[in-house]
């Protein structure tokens, strides 16, 4: 097994709260892996309990193989970069970076020390700030002096809470890439917190999305995008439009559907994660960017999944893009996404425009009706 | 209302000016001041009684400012791990520690401390061995330091309590996360944080040591403190003699009390920097 941390059944309560419920996860050597979620999901309690700041209250988290629930965060083998950096403000630069170095016994000697402090503001960017005051540097090089104060250590794992969220926007964006190479440089273990998806799904190989407390789903990237495994998750996961209706019957390679509103869809039932029953209530969801919209009814691909009209009633110019919100009698409100330039060569539609809209069922997925009595957001 | 503050600024600060010009009277009179001169000061500073309740109040002061920076600073840290409604009360009790009068601390630590006494001393007597002289528990330089750390204490937790406050819980954690052990963390990351205001509590307590005299009057025993022999002298009339003695404790007090508040900002200033 080369799984570097795990959690084995992990649960945390403080009093009546549930702040992490029965997680189950291996995390592989060398994985840039985020945690994604909404405040109170659970996503900080679980980073936490990796760096022996909570112990679980159940199960067993595990580093390198062996339970450390009894281990005092000061002998864990990880390191933390803290969301407001927690830098000590009584110490200059280099201090701060030799700090952990310094309490090892036997101690390196300080040639040593003074050296890789050196080494690690170098491979920061930060040459030459060593005898700073912490206090006068910018945001951004506060982050790195404190990435460089945990990677010095070498940890088995460096744990990275919500590193990103005191930058700005311009910022982030620099240090979001520049953290993902100094990843791939250091081949250290990266768990990251995070609550911005986009952030999390940039940077990461593999992504757990955390919901009150459990693991809503774990995989790449794309594979959140393209196959999430319930209604939280694509709604969590880039923006997506959810329809609710029923199975009315299972076939062998197709699934008839029928919405709420009374239109009947077909779907190919390969495309479903879940074992469906009839009579089950699902909620299909489709991604904007999957919508066809089209002046002509010509243009609408035969083997849609569902055709219809409707009216556009607002338009967001994303550059290359658009975003239309168009809104229908019977399916309500959804979003759509085209780009300026489309295969069809349209101009772009006007608001008030009523226009076919279809998608095609390869583009549809069904998931549980987890959400129905939460607004739809997206 | 300017004038209001006037007089108000006028009533605080005239009778202590009054006494510092008196202090330089050349005459020996307190009421009619006839040509200055520092005689007095000269005076006060060769009096044996005077320089003997001097360095009495001063090895009081010392030792209780030892004694309340140390115990009150580990008050406040426990205070500070505590949690729930217990803290809220412990805190309460801080704060009305110190709004107690002095008189009533002097009185409730003498009961205390008579009532003690009159159990051991008997208890100590029957104890001994027959031909020695049994100790004798009695007032003195102890039960005036006891009463006096009891009353500063207070004062050294609110301070350090502050600050502690002020401080980013997370450079404990991140500490700890750099594999210093809690009592490394303690002293290389917790002490430099709070000492500003262990140092200040230091010199508060100090200066309230010095100063006191209710609470020194009811148990200092046969020890005399400099404010209860200014005032055992007062009842002799008030002679320059008192006022140099006077103007010297002000100037002391208040150059204490001015470096103990640049402590405090200073801890203040290191707080915001974070």
């Amino acid at each position: 097994m080369t799984s570097v941390a795990a959690f084995r059944n992990v649960s945390k309560r403080y009093g009546e709260i549930t702040a992490a419920r029965n997680l189950n996860l291996d995390v592989a050597s060398g994985e840039f892996l985020s945690f994604l979620g909404p405040s109170g999901c659970g996503k900080t309690t679980s980073l936490r309990m990796i760096a022996g700041f909570e112990q679980p209250s159940e199960g067993e988290v595990f580093l390198e193989g062996i339970c450390v629930n009894d281990v005092p965060a000061y002998s864990r083998p990880v390191n933390m970069v803290f969301q407001h950096y927690a830098l000590f403000p009584h110490l200059n630069v280099e201090s701060n970076v030799a700090y952990g170095l310094k309490q090892r016994s036997p101690k390196p000697p300080t040639g040593e020390i003074h050296n890789r402090v050196h080494e690690m503001l170098e491979l920061v960017q930060l040459t030459g700030y060593s005898l700073r005051q912490t206090w006068e540097l910018s945001g951004g090089q506060q982050q790195r002096v404190a990435l460089a104060r945990a990677l010095i250590n070498k940890p088995k794992v460096l744990l990275l809470d919500e590193p990103l969220a005191a930058l700005d926007r311009k910022l982030r964006r620099e240090m979001q890439i520049e953290l993902q190479n100094l990843q791939r440089n250091v081949g250290i273990t990266f768990i990251l917190v995070t609550h911005d998806q986009e952030e999390a799904l940039s940077m990461s190989d593999r992504v757990c999305i955390m919901r009150e407390g459990e693991i809503a789903q774990v995989g790449s990237p794309l594979d959140l995008y393209d196959r999430p495994r319930n209604q939280y998750v694509a709604d969590f996961v880039g923006k997506s439009n959810f329809f609710y209706g029923v199975i009315e019957q299972v076939r062998t390679w197709k699934v008839d559907i029928r919405l709420d509103c009374g239109i009947p869809v077909v779907l190919n039932s390969s495309r479903s994660f879940n074992s469906h029953k009839n009579g089950d209530k699902i909620c299909i969801s489709v991604r904007p960017e999957q919508l066809v919209l089209a002046r002509d009814e010509s243009n609408i691909p035969e083997d849609s999944a569902i055709k219809s009209t409707a009216r556009i009633m607002n338009r967001i110019f994303l550059g290359e893009q658009i975003e239309y919100l168009l809104c229908d009698e019977r399916l309500g409100e959804f979003l759509a996404l085209s780009s300026r330039h489309n295969e069809l060569n349209e101009k772009p539609f006007e608001t008030n425009e009523v226009v076919f809209v279809a998608w095609s069922r390869d583009a549809t997925l069904i998931l549980d009706d987890d959400e129905r009595d939460k607004p739809n957001v997206s | 209302m300017r004038i209001y503050a006037t007089v108000v600024y006028l009533f605080l600060y005239v009778p202590i000016g009054l006494i510092v010009l008196f202090s330089f009277n050349a005459g020996r009179h307190a009421s009619e001041l006839r040509g200055l001169s520092i005689q007095w000061y000269g005076k006060a500073l060769s009096n044996p009684f005077a320089g003997d309740a001097f360095f009495t109040s001063l090895e009081i002061a010392f030792i209780v400012a030892i004694l309340s920076s140390l115990m009150g600073t580990a008050a406040a840290l426990a205070l500070q791990s505590m949690k729930g409604p217990l803290r809220v009360i412990l805190d309460g009790l801080i704060y009305i520690s110190i709004m107690i009068p002095g008189i009533v601390i002097g009185i409730a630590t003498l009961v205390a401390l008579v009532t003690v006494f009159d159990f051991f001393n008997p208890l100590l007597a029957t104890l001994w061995p027959e031909g020695y002289t049994p100790p004798k528990l009695h007032m003195g330089y102890a039960s005036v330091i006891a009463a006096h750390t009891l009353f500063t204490m207070s004062l050294v937790i609110i301070i350090v309590r502050a600050r502690i406050a002020g401080m980013d819980r997370a450079l404990i954690e991140a500490s700890m996360d750099l594999y210093a052990s809690p009592w490394r963390t303690f002293y290389q990351v917790t002490l430099p944080q709070i000492y500003p205001a262990i140092l200040a509590g230091f010199l508060l307590s100090f200066t309230f040591s010095f100063d006191d005299f209710i609470i020194s009057f009811f148990v200092a025993g046969p020890n005399t403190t400099l404010p209860v022999y200014i005032f055992a002298s007062i009842r002799r009339g008030i002679t320059p003699e008192v006022n140099a003695i006077g103007t010297m404790v002000l100037a002391g007090s208040l150059s204490l009390l001015i470096v103990a508040q640049f402590f405090m900002r200073d801890g203040r200033r290191r707080a915001k920097v974070n």
